[in-house]
């Protein structure tokens, strides 16, 4: 199993969603964080003006089988894909295990 | 006996408008501050008007109609009046007290007035001030400074002799708050993290823009009894045309700010058009009893840009106004007073110089005297919260409490 995180637009985020359930892809746990990177916003308030690199993103987290890795990760790419700076970027790490708390369901059987 | 009536009536409701203010002033100062500090700033806006209504009510009241003078300028009170006691005639209530009004609505209306002193204070020291160290500076300020400010025009003094002329309080409430607020914040110091060491300027953005822009209506609200009332009684032709001059004043106030802001920072920045507004407000209400229609656009679009400017000058001289409080009340406040020597009914270089005349003698008595009790409160209490304090904000610290308590708070700002 592999953990896939992904940072990507709020904007993408309705896109992203839909993508993932057509794939199948039916858990994943979101939030909103805010990411700094390449892209500036610019801020002016009361005459001062400030760009900032701290944009609001939102953070999506899902757990897959390995097998589904390669396919989730290019549904995530294709959907949240603008062509601008800041886009976002996709983190894969291992998962040693997982549990279904309601069944006590172990491993990959938990996560369907 | 009707006509008393009817004139109380009116006096009543206005009395509820300025009251209505302070919901104003405490939503949009939250509104313009940050989420950390928040309960904090709503604490001292409702401070403000409970210690204000019960000190005038004990000293302010009667020390601000002393009856008579001593060397003309010290209001002739010497404590031997405490408390409300209504003038009575055969044992009963003197109506003939005051045709426009009775000696309860005279109370309530100016003690009403007197808080809104204090709360302009509030707006500029905010996020960095010391709680007890500002509620003691204000019950001290609104018990004493205002009420002898106060005495000298409304309450028959020398500058009433002099043909000074304030309708609503410009410089009798407004100016006196935004001197009182100038000194406050150069002595304060700025917020942490507000002028970096090399003097640029950073911006600390409000946590609530919506609040601040139901304080301004409310303010705006407020502003029709506040004007409205002052002219002390229910006549329908100076009523009716002080509210038209007042509002046309809040919009040409406001539509100038905006103007005037957008073309020296090319963004539409809601909140100076929201200064801008009050400015206007401010700016009329010497005179709202006294200004044409067109006097009034024109002394609002004059205030706006005083707003746009007098924000731009504070931040340049590296004092730290988190809501424009100096520039709207203390700038606009002189632009106001001026005004009437020079708009309207009253206009005329000598009446020009008058003004002024007024500006500075209200002017240099509020400094030193807010000067004074607050560098004394800066040497024994100390006036500024710790660092740590105040990175970590006021609410915590001060409060032990989370102004939204189930929303996750915002990173240190």
């Amino acid at each position: 199993m592999k953990k896939i995180e992904a940072i990507i637009r709020k904007s993408r985020f309705d896109e992203v969603k839909k993508a993932l359930h057509e794939t199948e892809v039916n858990f994943f746990s979101y939030w909103d964080v805010t990411g700094v990177g390449n892209e500036k916003q610019g801020h002016v308030y009361r005459g001062v003006s400030y760009s900032t690199s701290d944009i609001q993103r939102r953070k999506i987290s899902l757990v897959v089988s390995d097998h589904n890795v390669e396919r989730t990760v290019e549904t995530i790419i294709k959907a949240a894909h603008t062509g601008s700076v800041g886009d976002g970027k996709i983190f894969v790490s291992p998962v040693e295990e997982a549990y279904r708390i309601r069944t006590r369901e172990k491993g990959t059987d938990s996560l369907s | 006996m009707e006509l008393l009536t009817v004139n109380n009536v009116w006096m009543m409701v206005c009395t509820a408008l300025v009251f209505f203010m302070h919901l104003g002033f405490s939503l949009l100062e939250v509104g313009l501050t940050r989420q950390k500090n928040a309960i904090n700033i709503l604490f001292k806006n409702v401070f403000i008007i409970c210690a204000g209504l019960l000190t005038y009510s004990i000293i302010g009241f009667n020390l601000m109609y002393p009856g008579s003078f001593i060397a003309g300028i010290i209001p002739d009170y010497f404590f031997d009046l405490f408390g409300l006691s209504a003038p009575m005639a055969d044992g009963s209530l003197d109506l003939a007290y005051n045709e426009g009004y009775t000696y309860w609505t005279d109370f309530l209306f100016q003690g009403m007035f007197a808080a809104t002193a204090a709360t302009i204070v509030s707006g500029a020291v905010a996020e960095r001030i010391k709680l007890g160290s500002f509620m003691l500076f204000s019950v001290i300020y609104i018990t004493f400074v205002y009420p002898i400010v106060g005495s000298w025009k409304w309450g028959g003094g020398f500058l009433d002799g002099l043909g000074f002329y304030d309708f609503a309080g410009s410089t009798l409430v407004h100016s006196v708050g935004g001197w009182a607020a100038l000194i406050a914040i150069y002595l304060l110091g700025a917020r942490l993290g507000k002028f970096s060491k090399d003097g640029q300027s950073h911006a600390i953005p409000g946590h609530n823009i919506p609040l601040a822009t139901a304080g301004v209506f409310i303010l705006w609200l407020g502003w029709f009894g506040f004007n409205g009332g002052s002219v002390l009684s229910a006549d329908p032709s100076l009523t009716s045309i002080t509210l038209v001059t007042t509002c046309l004043a809040a919009a040409a106030g406001g539509i100038s700010a905006f103007v005037v802001s957008t073309i020296a920072y090319k963004n539409y920045d809601l909140t100076m058009f929201l200064n801008g507004i009050l400015g206007g407000l401010v700016g009329i209400t010497a005179g709202a009893d006294l200004m044409s229609p067109l006097d009034a656009v024109l002394i609002g679009l004059v205030a706006g840009g005083v707003i746009v400017f007098g924000v731009s000058l504070i931040d340049k001289l590296k004092l730290d106004d988190p809501v424009g409080a100096v520039a709207v009340h203390l700038a606009c406040g002189i632009w106001g007073t001026l005004a009437v020597g020079i708009f309207g009914s009253m206009a005329g270089f000598d009446q020009l110089l008058v003004q002024l005349a007024g500006v500075g003698i209200i002017g240099a008595f509020c400094c030193i005297s807010a000067f004074i009790i607050l560098s004394i409160i800066k040497a024994t209490m100390g006036l500024r919260m710790e660092e740590k304090e105040e990175t970590e904000g006021l609410d915590a610290h001060e409060h032990g409490m989370d102004a939204y308590a189930e929303f996750g708070t915002a990173h240190d700002r």
